[in-house]
């Protein structure tokens, strides 16, 4: 059976094919569909992890015991994995063990543009790319077949092309249960200096064994066409440059990317007039292939910032462009992504952004659509205010500025924890606030240690952010309903009067959320609508400074206007309205 | 050997763009031709702008297109369209649904919205103008108003005699099909003549 399926879905199905016993993942765009879809077979457990290197160490653990493990992040989250990446790359395997990476070129949903192909250099281990859905998939299987072939974890490097992308798998193959290679205590499960040292020396063997196998590797192959111009490509980049040149360049295909082929390389140069090497983002096969005396062109024509697609290839090495209709673009308004209608941390940053002489320092969530100073990655909101705020209070202009470090209930468990320890270990003086949104919003909700729920929805324990908090040392601690400025007010002020550091809960469900049982316990049913009375309405736009994107001010009656579709009657925009214009009624037919 | 067709499918997240590719896709594949789509996840619940991209034929490489490629444009909110008309092929055809939908920065008054944009894109390009929440509205379905802008492109691609029946059960529930089959020939209907 032939099937349309994203890159991340046939990972999914590749692991289930190939035996995979264990998975484990942070979410993370766009690696987050795999474990989501990986959670639909029952013959393989699967788990959310609060973070990437736990991730990767529980399917290092299952590995050394003997199954077939899968852990699969962002190329942000391989660096928090990279710690048990690079001594796991020492260790070996027992069952075969893939991580994945994916890469986000062109920043559709990241803080960076990294290219972890450099982390196969890097830890030593073997990478794949597939260029589509079909080779996601067969991947897989073969990544796991060469991890326990060469003892190592293997790389498998996708990007959000591939993992996004729909193109067409063939289905026939059904699962292979691998039974589990026997654990047996070796030296190698406990990398000592001493026994390190043999480690390396296997690693270094391994990989010129592992090269040998890149020269014979079907995954490697030539496709003739015309022969003035050769090119070497790998992942969605080489469908871009068959797209551009289809029969007029001949090709070398390259599924297994590290390390290079560098034999199959010079013989395929020697046959090509000219060798273009066509990468995304790093010259990373370039710089190699250089370095190997086999002259090529590559970075110096083709972009090494942001995404490839076939129009550049297309500029930058033909200098061609196609034909477009000419019109002025400059009336098409920005269409940007807001902070959802009934957003709760829309009710927080109303009054935080009220404060004077505050620096927002934020991590990556949702809230990062909100108004912020400072943001660096997941977990850093309290550190990197409390870094910030010991130089502030060293100086003596007269304005204090206060620091106020922000994270979500997800990057609190993911890494947020060892932050607040740096802050109450170093005693700051900052102020924490926990945006609980009761799920991972941001990913397309995912649950997570605070939610009670695992990744199959089984109950588990529901581990609680104040009570963490104390158990660390913050004593002051308090919990508010984001929608509730007057609330937010007195405890933005509250948190800000102490010179320890106190810790802001606010706890509200994403408006997006599929309540619960328990929510609904908690929060209610949470089914209403706002609407304005259009009698009362003076027009003076107070609603619209929360930032609704359901509030509508229209100029020609001077009132406004809720969209009742988007309007889950948070009431926020009720409470900040001076003539109480606006009022809140039970949602009808729903 | 077929050529490549290229359809270019954007609106605003929400909007039920991604099913209506899904739906058109399942039905190429079925008809035997090579398929690949493109979307970009990530900030499309928020809000945002969305584009997805099909293309169809005996050999698809890429899963993108570059500017001035799309045989068709089918744009579910009015703006969109010419957002991304630079898609579009010179010949290629747009087809604009008649629904407006304000963005953060109109709502809070830093831009305008263009209030002549079909008029702007009708200038420019064979352009197809559909009220399809109205047709949809008036099916008794308002939400199924991106099953009639497939219909409306379904016709324009003259894919008509795909089996959209079976598209439309692989991927919609079955007490919604035979709204959605009514609403996908409304749109058929909307651009015939």
């Amino acid at each position: 059976m032939k099937q349309l399926m994203t890159g991340n879905e046939a990972v999914a199905r590749g692991a289930w094919e190939a035996g995979v016993r264990y998975a484990s993942a942070y979410p993370g765009t766009p690696s987050t569909e795999i474990l989501e879809n990986i959670a639909q077979y029952r013959e393989i457990y699967s788990e959310w992890a609060p973070n990437e290197k736990v991730a990767t160490e529980s399917a290092i653990g299952a590995s050394f015991a003997g199954g077939r493990a899968l852990v699969a992040m962002k190329h942000v989250g391989l660096n928090v994995a990279a710690d048990p990446l690079f001594t796991g790359a020492y260790i070996g395997v027992n069952g075969g063990l893939v991580i994945v990476s994916a890469d986000d070129p062109g920043l559709h949903s990241s803080q960076d543009e990294q290219d972890n192909r450099y982390y196969a250099r890097a830890a030593k281990v073997g990478m794949l790319e597939p260029s589509d859905s079909q080779e996601a998939k067969d991947f897989v299987g073969i990544a796991l077949e060469l991890s326990e072939q060469f003892d190592m974890p293997i790389l498998l490097r996708m990007t959000t092309r591939v993992c996004h992308s729909k193109s067409i798998v063939d289905l026939s193959k059904e699962r292979t249960e691998k039974p589990l290679v026997p654990y047996a205590k070796q030296d190698k499960f406990n990398p000592i200096p001493a026994i390190s040292k043999r480690l390396h020396t296997k690693v270094e063997q391994n990989l010129k064994r592992l090269e040998e196998y890149s020269e014979s590797s079907p995954l490697n192959y030539v496709e003739w066409g015309e022969k003035k111009i050769g090119i070497i490509s790998s992942g969605v980049a080489y469908e871009y440059a068959k797209e551009v040149y289809g029969e007029n360049a001949s090709y070398l295909k390259l599924g297994f990317t590290f390390p290079l082929p560098m034999r199959k390389i010079r013989e395929f140069a020697a046959r090509v007039d000219q060798l273009i090497v066509v990468e995304e983002l790093e010259p990373i096969m370039e710089n190699e292939i250089k370095a190997a005396g086999i002259p090529c062109i590559g970075k110096e024509k083709i972009p090494c910032e942001g995404e490839l697609n076939p129009d550049i290839l297309r500029q930058s090495l033909l200098g061609e462009e196609h034909e477009t209709i000419r019109y002025d673009a400059s009336v098409v308004a920005a269409r940007p992504p807001v902070l959802c209608a009934g957003c709760p941390h829309r009710g927080f940053f109303y009054e935080l952004q009220k404060m004077k002489n505050v620096i927002t320092v934020s991590d990556i969530g949702c809230y990062g659509l909100a108004p912020k100073d400072i943001a660096i990655c997941m977990g850093g909101g309290f550190s990197v205010a409390h870094g910030a705020q010991k130089i502030f209070n060293s100086e003596s202009d007269g304005t204090r500025k206060r620091c106020v470090g922000i994270m979500g209930d997800s990057t609190f468990f993911h890494s947020g924890m060892t932050s607040m320890l740096e802050a109450v270990y170093n005693r700051s003086d900052i102020l924490m606030v926990v945006l609980d949104n009761r799920i991972t919003a941001m990913t397309g909700h995912q649950q997570n240690p605070g939610t009670g729920l695992t990744l199959a929805e089984e109950p588990t324990h529901m581990t609680n952010i104040a009570e963490v908090a104390q158990a660390l040392g913050v004593k002051h601690i308090r919990t508010v309903n984001p929608l509730k400025p007057d609330e937010v007010r007195d405890a933005l002020k509250w948190g800000m009067g102490f010179d320890e550091p106190a810790l802001l809960i606010t706890r509200w469900p994403c408006a997006l959320k599929k309540m619960t049982q328990t929510d609904v316990e908690e929060f209610g049913s949470l089914r209403f609508v706002n609407r304005v009375d259009p009698e009362k309405c003076i027009g003076c736009r107070a609603c619209i400074q929360t930032g609704c994107p359901a509030i509508e001010y229209h100029a020609d009656s001077k009132k406004v206007t809720i969209d009742q579709i988007q309007c889950t009657g948070c009431d926020l925009c009720a409470q900040v309205c001076p003539k109480h214009a606006i009022f809140r009624e039970e949602k009808q037919n729903v | 050997m077929s050529e490549v067709k290229n359809i270019l499918l954007c609106g605003v997240g929400g909007q039920g763009t991604i099913l209506a590719s899904k739906i058109l896709s399942t039905a190429l594949v079925a008809a035997g031709y090579d398929v690949k789509m493109s979307e970009i996840h990530g900030m499309s619940q928020r809000g945002g702008s969305v584009v997805t991209q099909v293309r169809y034929g005996d050999k698809v490489y890429s899963p993108i297109i570059g500017k001035g490629s799309a045989d068709i444009l089918v744009s579910f909110e009015a703006m969109e369209a010419l957002r991304y008309l630079n898609g579009l092929k010179k010949d290629g055809v747009a087809v604009v649904n008649d629904y407006r939908l304000p963005t953060a920065t109109t709502l809070s008054g830093q831009e305008t919205y263009p209030a002549d944009c079909i008029e702007r894109l009708k200038t420019l390009v064979n352009t197809k103008v559909l009220d399809a929440a109205k047709i949809a509205t008036e099916l008794g379905n308002p939400k199924s108003m991106n099953i009639v802008l497939l219909g409306a492109l379904i016709q324009l691609m003259k894919l008509e005699a795909l089996d959209w029946d079976k598209a439309i059960a692989d991927n919609i529930k079955p007490r919604f099909a035979a709204i959605n089959r009514k609403a996908l020939d409304a749109g058929i209907a909307a651009v015939a003549e």
